[in-house]
């Protein structure tokens, strides 16, 4: 079921939320919303769920106005950063939480939430309470509880941010896997590009309340609309006052056209990528290359080195380097 | 250090605590059996059981409901809302008493109102009930509210995403995450309103065998020179109090982490 915002403003005070913001989520996608905190992507996720109201604009799910509608009635699975678990509910009761207000026969809600406790391997834990589920479990029975009622959509806040860092991984790659058995339009809510990147069909990127870009993972990596995308997607570094990534960087052997003159400052080896710190007229740079390359140059601080862009560095539309 | 605080306990509690327990049980269990079985003494605990318990359930249905409208919501003058509930804890007793008379005595327009209906406020139980309410009713509100604070509104949110109505979300979420919380309240509240006084005696009128509460009774079987009355029903009242400190140990460790 496709989602529209279109128009959407929201202020809090004096602080601006979001700036007329228009999204269109199409159906059965899976879309993260991608930015630096502060940026509005959490609040434009809760005007969608109608858990805030915004101050200008319409909210359209499966093409209804759900603008002026309660969160009981627009049928959106909501999961939390802090799973919101019932903590006086077992795992069980937890997810048959939204069957048993819909008054479902109780052999049905039975079925339907020891399928979804299987989906969600959890099917062991059924009779425990969340306090005694790990961080990754207690989401995976948010995750369930929310699919539980079947929704229209399925909204999650940043839905891995409280998890370390292997658990996050694993999520990551099994939320990807219950998309494309389940594909129900799913929107989340990360800072992590690297998150967004693996995970989401479509990437839109927020700061500051705006929408700076929308693009799938490799049209906003190769194509950055601005020098904020293109940043906030990858490293990058200064060459000639343009942002460049540094593995776009070559280091020829001698002075050529379009070649600058750098300092080795500091040489670092990152597992099989080597990173060297340059200083390009009195400017911090840097560039990445592979160990191969870096034991045929044998770079050692106070060196000299020839920089130039490749051919096919990525650049920021409209700005080529 | 220790031996001051001991002394200051002992002559300020222990001693005049004892003495009460001796003085009471001075000549063996009958007497006192004897002067909490009169009809006076039946009355008295019957008028302070009717008062308390009804000041217990007002408070009890607004203490919650005015936690919730403090934490969950925003409206104008919610700040003096919130200080207005601290000052039963401020103003005497007494102060409370005479304010009331000054709205629903029986020379003031409210006060004929309900004279009128056959249902007087004051000199009567309702002014009683009134008083207590007042003087008892910050305890419930202040108990719940840092429990709501606590638990947070996303688990009222993720039940309303699973389309619970405010009123099943209450039911099923937030209730039973305050519950603890509440029957403390309920006990704070209970023991609060068991032992009033200073407002209680200006409303009632003091009219033995009708307005009288246990604390009343105290007072005017002391005055009349029948102290083992008076001894065997502050007995009476310490008894319980000692079983409210008892039930609110047993109720603390029970509340959720």
């Amino acid at each position: 079921m496709a989602i529209q915002a279109l128009n959407i403003n929201k202020r809090f005070g004096d602080f601006t939320a979001l700036d007329d913001v228009t999204v269109d989520i199409p159906s059965g996608s899976l879309v993260a919303l991608l930015g630096p905190s502060g940026g509005g992507k959490s609040t434009l996720l809760r005007v969608i769920a109608g858990l805030e109201t915004a101050d200008s604009g319409t909210v359209l799910i499966n093409g209804e106005d759900a603008t002026r509608l309660t969160p009981q009635r627009r049928n959106v699975g909501f999961v939390f950063q802090h799973y919101a678990a019932f903590k006086h509910l077992n795992v069980f009761r937890n997810v048959a939480f939204g069957l048993e207000i819909r008054k479902r026969p109780k052999a049905e809600i039975k079925n339907r939430v020891t399928e979804l406790l299987e989906l969600v391997h959890l099917e062991a834990f059924a009779d425990r309470l969340p306090a005694q589920l790990s961080g990754g479990q207690r989401q995976r029975m948010a995750l369930a509880r929310a699919l539980a009622v079947e929704p229209t959509v399925l909204l999650l806040d940043e839905p891995f941010g409280a998890l370390d860092a292997q658990v996050r991984k694993e999520l990551r790659t099994w939320l990807r896997r219950l998309h494309d058995e389940m594909h129900v339009t799913t929107v989340f809510v990360t800072h992590d590009q690297e998150e967004a990147m693996e995970v989401a069909d479509q990437i839109v990127v927020m700061a500051a309340g705006k929408v700076e870009q929308v693009g799938s993972p490799d049209e906003l990596y190769e194509q950055p609309a601005n020098d904020f995308v293109m940043s906030f997607l990858g490293p990058v570094t200064r060459l000639n006052g343009k942002l460049v990534r540094p593995h776009d960087l070559e280091i020829l052997d001698e002075p050529t056209a379009g070649s600058v003159e750098a300092t080795v400052v500091r040489v670092v080896r990152i597992g099989f990528e080597v990173r060297i710190d340059l200083e390009i007229d009195g400017q911090e740079a840097w560039v990445q290359v592979t160990r191969e390359v870096a034991r045929r140059l044998r770079p050692a601080p106070g060196d000299h080195l020839n920089i130039r862009a490749s051919e096919h560095a990525i650049a920021t539309a409209g700005a080529p380097v | 250090m220790r031996g001051i605080v001991f002394v200051y306990l002992a002559f300020l509690l222990v001693i005049p605590l004892s003495l009460i327990l001796y003085r009471t049980f001075e000549h063996g269990v009958g007497p006192v059996w004897r002067s909490l079985t009169t009809h006076q003494a039946l009355h008295a605990i019957q008028i302070t059981l009717f008062v308390s318990l009804w000041a217990v359930a007002l408070n009890a249905v607004f203490g919650i409901t005015a936690a919730i409208l403090i934490v969950r919501h925003d409206f104008r003058g919610k700040r003096i809302f919130n200080a207005l509930i601290d000052l039963p804890l401020a103003v005497s007793p007494v102060v409370v008493g005479l304010a009331l008379i000054l709205v629903y005595g029986r020379l003031t327009p409210v006060g004929r109102f309900f004279d009128d209906l056959g249902h007087p406020i004051i000199f009567a139980l309702p002014g009683m009930v009134l008083a207590t309410a007042f003087v008892s009713l910050p305890l419930m509100v202040r108990e719940v509210m840092p429990v709501l604070q606590e638990i947070g509104v996303e688990q009222e949110q993720a039940a309303w995403t699973l389309g619970a109505s405010a009123r099943q979300t209450f039911k099923r979420i937030t209730f039973p995450s305050i519950r603890w919380a509440a029957a403390y309240g309920v006990v704070l509240t209970l023991a609060r309103s068991l032992g009033e006084f200073g407002a209680v005696a200006v409303v009632s009128g003091r009219i033995v065998d009708k307005t009288q509460t246990i604390t009343l009774f105290v007072q005017e079987r002391y005055e009349n020179f029948d102290a083992q009355s008076a001894y065997a029903a502050s007995f009476f009242l310490a008894a319980i109090a000692v079983l409210v400190l008892l039930m609110m140990n047993l109720l603390r460790p029970k509340e959720p982490d």
